[in-house]
């Protein structure tokens, strides 16, 4: 049977307003299956209002070996960073 | 009406189902097909003994003579239990646990949706907190029997087998006894009759989906009601009750 098994994963919303956060992944038949095990599996102790599935191999993900020509480019224009203003007292985080 | 006698004896049968099947589906705990599947039946198993414990609290409190919760699971003998025979039967393969469970769920969601409406406060408040669980519960199981019905020629067979040895034992989830009949005469209980055309209707709706066949009425076996039960159900109790029968009062 894990043979045929899909891999899921599971994004749950732990309250109105927020946004869906990545909980974990689990093995599910069907999409429809996935809905009930991530209720079972991660929403044991009242964590979520709201429950997405999405199948692992329909995720498209960046590299590791993508870093290099992704990211280095933004190293040297400072000006996009937002780091360059001064936080007004009592915000500790931008 | 003012009968508790006949209201906790009512209760600790419906708490007796409950315990027993709960107890029956706690044993696939660590030996379920696969991981996500034994953490959900292990919810379940865990939905059915906490509705017992409501119900056993219940009866529990009409006794009033020192009769708890854990007294009922724990120290009653074979004869004074008085479960549904569906629920105690040895839990089988993987297929028999999941058409039994439908059988039953299929029944036990109209059933609460009914005794909601119980003139007794408590009963209907347990049943309004139960009903919940009781439609994961037959979604689940309707999912499931489609999908091992209409899956292998292997689950087929295997399904369609559980289907027609439980049969016989569905016959009994509507049978009202004298109990029943005076309660639901005060509007206390469910008249578990006027059910069982729903339960016909989901069951064949599911069936028919799965490309399995509905048996037809040719058996039936009865008891459990009265304290008549199966060869297994002496081996389920004393797994249960073990504890409480080596170490009596034994608490932790």
């Amino acid at each position: 049977m894990k043979d045929h098994l899909q891999l899921y994963e599971v994004f749950i919303r732990s309250r109105r307003g927020l946004d869906h956060k990545h909980v974990g992944s689990l093995h599910a038949d069907d999409a429809e299956q996935a809905l009930e095990y991530a209720r079972d599996v991660y929403t044991r102790r009242g964590e979520g209002v709201s429950i997405w599935v999405v199948a692992s191999r329909d995720i498209t993900a960046s590299q590791e070996s993508d870093c290099e020509s992704f990211y280095d480019p933004l190293d040297d224009k400072p000006y996009r960073h937002a780091s360059m203003y001064e936080l007004p007292v009592g915000v500790d985080t931008l | 009406m003012s009968d508790p006698k006949a209201v906790a004896e009512y209760a600790t049968r419906l708490g007796d189902d409950s315990l027993i099947l709960g107890h029956r589906l706690s044993e696939w705990v660590s030996r379920a097909p696969f991981l996500e599947e034994d953490l959900a039946l292990t919810n379940v198993a865990l939905d059915f003994i906490g509705r017992a414990r409501m119900f056993y609290q219940y009866a529990a409190e009409l006794a009033g003579d020192g009769t708890t919760e854990d007294t009922l699971a724990y120290t009653r003998d074979i004869r004074e239990f008085t479960n549904l025979l569906i629920c105690e039967l040895p839990r089988g393969d993987f297929a028999f646990s999941v058409v039994r469970h439908f059988l039953y769920d299929a029944f036990q969601l109209p059933f609460l949706q009914a005794l909601k409406h119980s003139s007794d406060e408590r009963l209907a408040a347990i049943a309004a907190k139960a009903e919940k669980e009781s439609r994961y519960h037959l979604r689940r199981g309707s999912e499931w029997v489609r999908r091992l019905g209409d899956g292998t020629e292997e689950s087929r067979a295997r399904t369609q087998q559980a289907v027609n040895d439980l049969w016989g034992y569905t016959h009994e989830m509507f049978e009202l006894d004298a109990l029943d009949q005076r309660l639901v005469d005060a509007g206390i209980a469910v008249d578990i009759v006027a059910l069982r055309p729903v339960w016909e209707d989901t069951v064949k709706t599911v069936l028919t989906d799965a490309t399995l066949t509905v048996p037809e009425n040719t058996w039936g076996v009865r008891g459990g009601r009265t304290g008549y039960h199966t060869d297994s159900f002496g081996f389920l109790l004393a797994e249960l009750q073990f504890m409480q029968r080596a170490y009596p009062g034994l608490t932790w």
